[in-house]
């Protein structure tokens, strides 16, 4: 059974215990630093191809500000010549930050939609991630011509059946990042 | 022999976590809202529980009586921080869904009530057949609320679908996830006591 325990003993214990613990992270997250970041990375790229045209060359992250908030994005593009941009957007849903990667092409048309995190409640909100129906309405979405918002909002999208929160947050998300590009392309004429 | 194999087998009905000992609830209600995920979840911390049983029966005979929890849980809280970096660098699919209940394994119960009641009394074999038997019985439990939750909640089986649209919503959610566990438990505990 369990020694006797003493001031000297439980300190040396916890620090033998914490030492050897601490080691063993310190070593695993050595070895796993790498991979882990390559998951990542692929993530990203599968994501990216998702949501662009095929066969542009994807630039690395670019940083634009646009409405007080910092944006990362990518750029996609043909011999020179801009296929499209791919830009990790972020707004408030229903259970906490929604990060969607929208895929927007030179024409101001939405080519595709990825969601990267949600933490929308399963069964509702989550099916944003899911439901057809919602998530083709993105698909060739002319933002010059038509206006990203839920139909309550006066906008031209149908909203996921009993998840107008979600839908709203999504729309936004992806909105935003159609301006974004469309102030991008503008500095690029000037 | 008999009595080794008694080990495992008394996490399954006898001592089943979820139904009988009735710990680990938090993971219970909150992961088992498709089979695939009960099932991944339940192996997640059977791999906690035998390696944590097995360190801490090692290390229980020299560990002063009046800091055992805390050198326990840091003893736990270490392995469940490998399984994540683990699952993360290996197989990010299964964090990506599975990710924000991993850090929860640390103050499951389940892992520190076997350590306190088992490991740190029985020698390293018997500890670690203890954390299989356990980590067994949790795991088909989650599996089989999963299970239910999936074909009452979504119309599929491990993601299979078999009815077109959707199924009863409030059985994905926490009401649901209630309501099964609490009706599986009378089930479980009338068919166990015959």
């Amino acid at each position: 059974m369990a020694a006797k325990s003493n001031l000297v003993n439980m300190a040396l214990c916890l620090t033998a215990i914490c030492l050897v613990c601490s080691a063993l992270l310190a070593g695993v997250y050595a070895v796993t630093a790498e991979p882990i970041e390559q998951a990542a990375r692929k993530a990203l790229v599968a994501a990216i191809s998702k949501v662009l045209p095929e066969g542009g060359e994807i630039s690395d992250a670019k940083t634009a500000e646009f409405g007080g908030q910092k944006y990362e994005y990518y750029e996609s593009s043909r011999d020179g010549q801009p296929l499209g941009w791919a830009v990790k957007t972020s707004t408030i849903g229903f259970g906490g930050p929604l990060t969607l990667l929208a895929g927007i092409t030179p024409d101001g048309q939405v080519y595709a939609v990825e969601v990267l995190s949600h933490s929308e409640t399963p069964g509702l909100g989550a099916k944003c991630t899911s439901d057809q129906r919602f998530i083709s309405q993105f698909r060739g979405f002319d933002t010059r011509s038509k206006q990203l918002k839920v139909r309550k909002d006066g906008g031209d999208l149908d909203a996921i059946t009993a998840s107008t929160i979600t839908s709203r947050a999504y729309a936004l998300a992806v909105s935003n990042a159609a301006e974004l590009v469309a102030t991008l392309q503008k500095d690029k004429e000037e | 022999m008999a009595n080794k194999l008694s080990l495992i087998t008394k996490g399954l009905v006898k001592e089943n976590p979820t139904f009988v000992l009735v710990l680990g609830m938090c993971p219970t209600l909150a992961t088992t809202t498709s089979a695939v995920n009960g099932l991944e979840m339940g192996l997640a911390t059977m791999f906690v529980l035998i390696l944590s049983n097995i360190v801490i029966s090692l290390i229980a005979p020299v560990v002063p009586d009046k800091v055992h929890i805390p050198a326990y849980i840091v003893v736990i809280a270490t392995f469940v921080t490998l399984l994540q970096l683990l699952m993360q660098a290996f197989t990010p699919d299964v964090y990506a869904t599975l990710g924000l209940f991993i850090p929860l394994i640390v103050v499951n119960c389940i892992v520190l009530g076997r350590a306190e009641a088992f490991a740190s009394k029985n020698s390293v074999g018997d500890s670690a057949l203890d954390g299989i038997g356990i980590g067994i019985g949790f795991t088909l439990t989650l599996t089989v609320i999963g299970i239910v939750r999936e074909i009452l909640g979504s119309g599929s089986i491990f993601g299979w679908k078999f009815i077109a649209g959707d199924g009863i919503l409030a059985f994905v959610m926490a009401p649901g996830a209630f309501l099964v566990l609490g009706y599986l438990m009378v089930l479980f505990n009338k068919l166990a006591k015959k």
